[in-house]
Formats: C-alpha cells, structure tokens, sequence
C-alpha cells in the first residue's frame, strides 16, 4: 500500500497550519524590511551629524584645501599656540582639533600631523584628511619642481580592456560580480534552506518519538515511507513560506519605496547627485550597459535548471541525516553531538564557495569541492554562473544522487531502529551497531 | 486452519543480544490469547515481529495461513505499550489520518467513527486538540483508532494501563465483544487477574525462549498439585490435625472463613482421590470447606519464572 501521498499531505497540512508557522511566514518578512528601513534610516543619520574640525596650521601652506562641506565645517586657527587651540576647541566642544606642526628641516613642510578629540574619529575622517594633505604636498613638490600641474592633468588617460570570449560573448568586471551575487545568492539559499527546513523535519520526528505515536504509525507504514513523506511534506510546507517571503517582502519593498522614497530623494541629494552624475558620465553609464548585457549573457537556462537538480539533491541528501539525528534522540537539547558533523560540510562548503570561487571558480579547490557530495549542491551552484562544463555538471550531479541514495539508506536504517528507542542517548557506536539490525 | 496466527521458530538478534530463540506460538482462532513473560524477555519483540515493523532474523510468520505480507497490516490492529497520539492535532482528524493508514477510505473511516464515537459517547471530542484530553480519554481514542478498520487480528500491550477501573471495564467488554464478533486477541498485561478473567489460551516468554504455552485450564491442571483446601469444624483441634498429618502431607492454610477450627492444605499422595480425603475426614470431625487448589495465572508465572 502507497501511504505517500497521504503522510506527505498531512506533514504539510500540519506544518502549515501551525500557527507559530503562519506567524513566521507572514511576520517575518515585516520584520526584515521593516530592519532594513531602520537601518537606511539609521545610516542617513549618522550622515547628517554635522560637526566642526578646529586646524591648526603652522606651515601655513595647506589651509586651503580644507573646504567646508555639507556636514564638516574648518575653523582655521591662526597665531595660536597647540595648548591654547586645544583649550579652545574644547571649550567650543568641536569635534576635534588637526594640528600640523611645521618642520625644522627645510627640505620637508612638515614633521608630524596630530588629531585629538573626545572620541576617537572615523576611518573615513581620518583618511579624508591624510587624502587631502598628502594631495597638496605631493602637488606643491611637483610645482616647485617646475612640473606643470594642468599638464599632467591632461596626461590622464583612460583604458577599460573590453573582455570577450573566444566565441564572441562580451564579459566585463561587472560580469564577475553579476555572476558571484547570482551564484552567491544560489548556493546561500539553498545553505538556508536546508539549516531551516532540516530542524523542522528533525523537531517533528522528535516530537513523533515524544509523543509515542510513532509505533503506531509503523504498525500501519513502512518506516522509510514516513520517513520520506516527512522530508517531502516539510520541504513542501518549506517552498510555500519561501515563496510567501519572496512575494511579501518584495511587495512590501515596493511599497515601501514608494512611500519612503519621495522623502528619502529629499533627505539623499548627496547620493543623489552622485547617481545623477554617474548616469552622465559616459563611463560609468557604458558600465551599467554592460551590466544589463551580461545578466543577459549569463547561462540562465543552465543556471535555472541546475539551480532546481543541486538544490532537490542537496536538500534530500541532507534533510535525510537531519531525519535520521531526529531518530537517535529523545529530544533537541541531545541533538547536538550529532548536529556537528551534518553542519561542518555545510559550513565548510559555503566557505569554500566564497573564498576560492571568488578568486578563481575553476581552480582546483573549487572544481574539487564542486564534486565532493556533501559540498557539491553549494559550490557547484556559486560556479556555474562562471560557466561549468555540462559534463562536470552531470557527474557532480550523478555523484550527489548516489550518495543521496546511501544517506537516504543509512538514515532509513538509523530512523528504523532510533524510533522504538527509548531513554540513552545513543553514542556514535551505538548508532553503527543499529545499521546492522 | 484452526490458528489465526502461527509463528514458527523465529529468532531475532539486536547486535550479540538474542531477543527471541526460536520461538513458536499458534494463536487458535476466535481466542484470547494471553503473552505474558516478565520485563525484557521479548514479548514486544515478537509482537513487533507479528506487526512487520521489524523482520525476524530467522523463522516466518503465518496470518491465515499466509505468509506475512506488507497487506497484512490492515487485518491486525495494535495498540502498543508505548502509545500516543499527535498532541496538536485534532481528535477527528487524526482518528481518520490513522483510519487511512490502515487502507480504510475517508468516507468509510468517517461513518464507522461516528459509530464508535457515539458508542462511547464522546462525539464532542471531535474537534478538540489531544493535548486537551486526559489521559484517560486519549486512551479511548486510540482504543478506537486500533479497532476501527475490523482486523482479524487485535493486539493489545498492556490496554488497561491508563484507565480507570469503569473505564477499563468499558474497554474489557468491549474486547469481550469484538472476540464475539469474530476476532483474535493476543493480549499482553502483566496484570495477572485480567489473564483469569480474559485469556483462553496463554505462551509465556523468559529470557528469548518461550517457556509454557497452551490452553490456560490445560496448564493449570498441569500445574496443580492435587492439593486440597480444608476447613474442618471439632472440638479436639490437635487430635484430629495430628491424626490427618500421620496419613498426609499437610502444609499451612490461611483461607479465611468464620467458624472453622482446623485449616489446612492437605496434598494428596499419589494412589488417593479426593473421595478417599473426604471420607477420612468426615470420620474425623465436621467438614465446612473442600476446595481443590487451583494455581492462579500468578502462580504459574512466578513460579515458572523461577524454576528457569
């Protein structure tokens, strides 16, 4: 008798009526946005912070670069001496006072630049400022060496190689990144995925064992077909929240654009500008052509079809051990031990993927990681947007599938035994000896 | 074909630990066939055997004279000893998911429901969550859930645990009940009195071996040891126990009674009847009470046990 249809019908019915499910489906995609607001919001703010820089120049030569912006102003002190300038800069609660102490060697301008202040400065303050006076230094050594500064103004050339393939495609760098974020993007889903999706079948096999309805249940159905119909039903249950997260939460982006974005063109005109100004600059607008031309160069049949094989394989292959660590124990405190060599790989992948992908994605760690089962779904996915020869695609494939059905055995016979157990926890060797009942 | 059940010589490892040795029984049809045998000694074993969640190492197991087949699970209902239900799920809901296991239709598992539900009179639970219910009431609701697809074969570990005593009446009449309809009961308890009340037939296990097994009145006979209860009525107490003692094997008795002088166990030899005790004690004094010493389902076991 074919129970699968109707365990899996019921693990998805019960998952999804869950309530606790149903607020996390509907809430939680609120919440990322509404974070995501908060933290647009935040950083706008921390922008607006206008604040004043004392400077106190004794070389006398490099005051003018210090122009006031929208939110930094310069005082420039003069005919002061440091402790009265710091005094002042205190007093005046400033943010904090730039002393440039003039040198005693004549060949250079100056010995040593200092900044005090209460807190301590920003990175980005402070290498504006070094930018600024290393620019007027090394411009005056240039002048006073009868350099002509427009000159080498002009001298200033652009190149951008522009990148194509043997058979004709054009790639660019943007290309690189259009293909890591999609890649990136792939192989992080499915990491979510599984780590989500994965506890929840382990937690409702725990609970099945908890409950004691298990032996029930296995009086009526074989115990791989429960099994299976858990990691069907759940991954079923899985897909629908995805597939609300995505809807809502883009929605829910748009929405919020639309409202936040009128006020937000107002408080950003900085950023603004510069958008304005990039979509001028002919450079940067042939940039963003070649952007939109190579998300179309990229194999996205290939990347869709894989996409949906790596991921079905990788899920199974790995909801299988969750269900099986489900099966060992009486309850989630004791999943732990268990839990470390199912999360290693997994972790170990995605590391592998963003390191070694980035630098070269058809170097020998990745090609090897991209057939290696229990990493193969996650860094075969971050390379294929490179491009992956379809051969090396159906092997990694045809490697996933057999070891998915091992797992799938193993689990199953882990499961058979580990649900009538009761009481201890079971140690690794235990655990061996059930695979030969 | 008389047994509903054979198991034929089934053995079952766990690693180096023998949970069955070759263990045989025949559950005649139509009876109620008590498995007993002290903790551990694999009476779940075979029954999970019975119910295919697990294969034996060795041995086979007939249903019907057929071999056992994964079809098989719809003729046999159990209700294990580690039993529950799904806590968040509702009573109706789950009664039917578990009814369609069984190989039940919706439909079909929906009228026989209301059946029972009426029955026992608890249609109201229809839509309340278990982790609503007592435990007593679970129990009611998996009682049904086991008998609710009319298997030919119902097994029972330990039903009574859980309930009341009104409530486990219910539920022994019930049994009672579905024997009259046609099934086959083994049931497993280590509540003694209801193997009395209930069990026709009885196989016992101890340490992975069966050990006795047969029909309950046989091995009782068996097990009797031609021992009679006597309560005797003189006023010369000693004289008459002395003279009984030269002529049989007397051991203490404590049965209770109102007015008797002289109580004792007296063990036949083996030339006498009881006619020959009876007549020698009439001559003595004034006989109130002759009882032969039947060994309860108690006895047995615990001695058994003992013995192996």
């Amino acid at each position: 008798m074919n129970h699968l249809p109707l365990i899996i019908k019921r693990e998805y019915l019960t998952k999804v009526k869950n309530k606790s499910f149903i607020i996390m489906t509907f809430v939680s995609p609120l919440v990322m946005v509404a974070l995501f607001a908060v933290v647009a919001y935040l950083s706008q703010l921390n922008n607006d912070k206008e604040r004043t820089i004392a400077v106190l120049d004794e070389t006398g030569v490099l005051s003018d670069v210090f122009e006031n912006t929208e939110y930094t102003t310069y005082t420039i002190l003069t005919d002061t001496s440091l402790k009265i300038a710091k005094e002042l800069t205190k007093s005046k609660e400033d943010f904090g006072l730039l002393y440039i102490e003039k040198s005693s060697d004549p060949k250079n301008v100056l010995s040593r630049v200092q900044f005090f202040s209460d807190e301590s400065p920003s990175l980005g303050i402070m290498s504006s400022l070094e930018e600024k006076i290393e620019k007027k230094l090394s411009d005056n050594k240039l002048f006073n060496d009868g350099v002509d500064l427009e000159k080498i103004a002009a001298s200033k050339t652009s190149i951008t190689i522009a990148q194509e393939t043997f058979t004709g495609e054009k790639t660019s760098k943007i290309d690189s990144y259009l293909k890591l974020a999609f890649g990136g993007a792939a192989g992080y889903l499915l990491f979510m995925f599984i780590i989500i999706y994965g506890n929840m079948i382990m937690r409702s096999v725990i609970e099945e064992k908890t409950s004691r309805i298990i032996e029930v249940i296995i009086s009526s159905v074989k115990p791989i077909q429960l099994m299976m119909g858990k990691i069907i039903g759940t991954s079923l249950a899985g897909i629908t929240q995805f597939a609300i997260w995505v809807l809502l939460g883009s929605i829910l982006m748009l929405v919020l654009s639309a409202i936040l974005g009128v006020s937000l063109t107002e408080l950003q005109t900085p950023q603004q500008d510069i958008m304005n100004e990039a979509m001028q600059n002919p450079k940067i607008a042939n940039e963003i052509q070649l952007g939109l031309q190579s998300f179309f160069n990229l194999p996205i049949g290939n990347l869709v079809v894989a996409f949906m094989f790596f991921f079905i394989g990788g899920y199974l292959l790995y909801s299988s051990l969750y269900a099986a660590v489900g099966a060992a124990v009486d309850n989630e405190t004791d999943t732990q031990q268990f839990m470390m060599p199912i999360l290693m790989p997994l972790i170990l992948a995605v590391y592998v993927g963003i390191f070694t992908v980035i630098e070269d994605p058809h170097g020998t760690v990745s090609t090897v990681f991209s057939f290696i089962p229990f990493t193969s779904p996650v860094v075969m996915l971050m390379r294929i947007p490179f491009g992956v020869p379809i051969w090396q695609q159906v092997l990694s494939f045809a490697i996933l599938v057999c070891t998915f059905v091992f797992t799938v055995w193993f689990a199953a016979k882990i499961y058979r035994v580990g649900i009538l157990m009761y009481g201890k926890k079971p140690s690794y060797k235990e655990l061996y000896k059930w695979i030969k009942y | 074909m008389n047994d509903l059940l054979v198991a034929d010589s089934v053995s079952k490892n766990f690693g180096d630990f023998r949970a069955l040795n070759d263990v045989s029984i025949s559950v005649p049809k139509g009876s109620i066939f008590g498995l007993l045998g002290p903790n551990g000694a694999g009476k779940t074993t075979l029954i999970r055997i019975i119910n295919q969640i697990m294969m034996p190492d060795t041995g086979r197991v007939l249903l019907d004279g057929e071999l056992l087949k994964p079809e098989h699970v719809r003729n046999i209902g159990y209700l294990p000893e580690e039993r529950g239900l799904y806590k968040s799920m509702k009573v109706g809901e789950q009664a039917l998911y578990l009814a369609q296991l069984k190989g039940l239709s919706k439909t079909e598992a929906k009228e026989r429901l209301k059946y029972w539900f009426d029955k026992l009179e608890i249609g109201d639970w229809w839509n309340k969550k278990i982790q609503e219910l007592s435990k007593g009431q679970a129990q009611k609701i998996q009682f049904i859930v086991t008998v609710l697809h009319q298997p030919k074969l119902l097994i029972f570990d330990e039903p009574f645990s859980g309930f009341d005593p009104i409530n486990a009446n219910l539920i022994k009449d019930e049994i009672l009940q579905l024997r009259e309809e046609g099934a086959t009961v083994i049931f497993s308890t280590h509540r003694m009195e209801s193997v009395e009340e209930l069990c026709d037939h009885i196989a016992l296990i101890h340490k992975s071996n069966k050990v006795l097994d047969g029909k309950l009145t046989d091995i009782k006979r068996q097990f009797k040891t031609n021992t009679f209860e006597v309560g005797l009525q003189t006023d010369t107490v000693e004289m008459v126990t002395n003279t009984i003692k030269e002529k049989f094997e007397v051991l203490p008795s404590s049965f209770r009674n109102l007015n008797d002088d002289v109580k004792l166990n007296i063990k036949l030899n083996g030339t006498d009847t009881s006619n020959d005790l009876l007549s020698f004690l009439t001559s003595k004094a004034q006989v109130h009470h002759f009882v032969e010493v039947i060994p309860s389902a108690s006895d047995i076991f615990i001695q058994t046990v003992k013995n192996n």
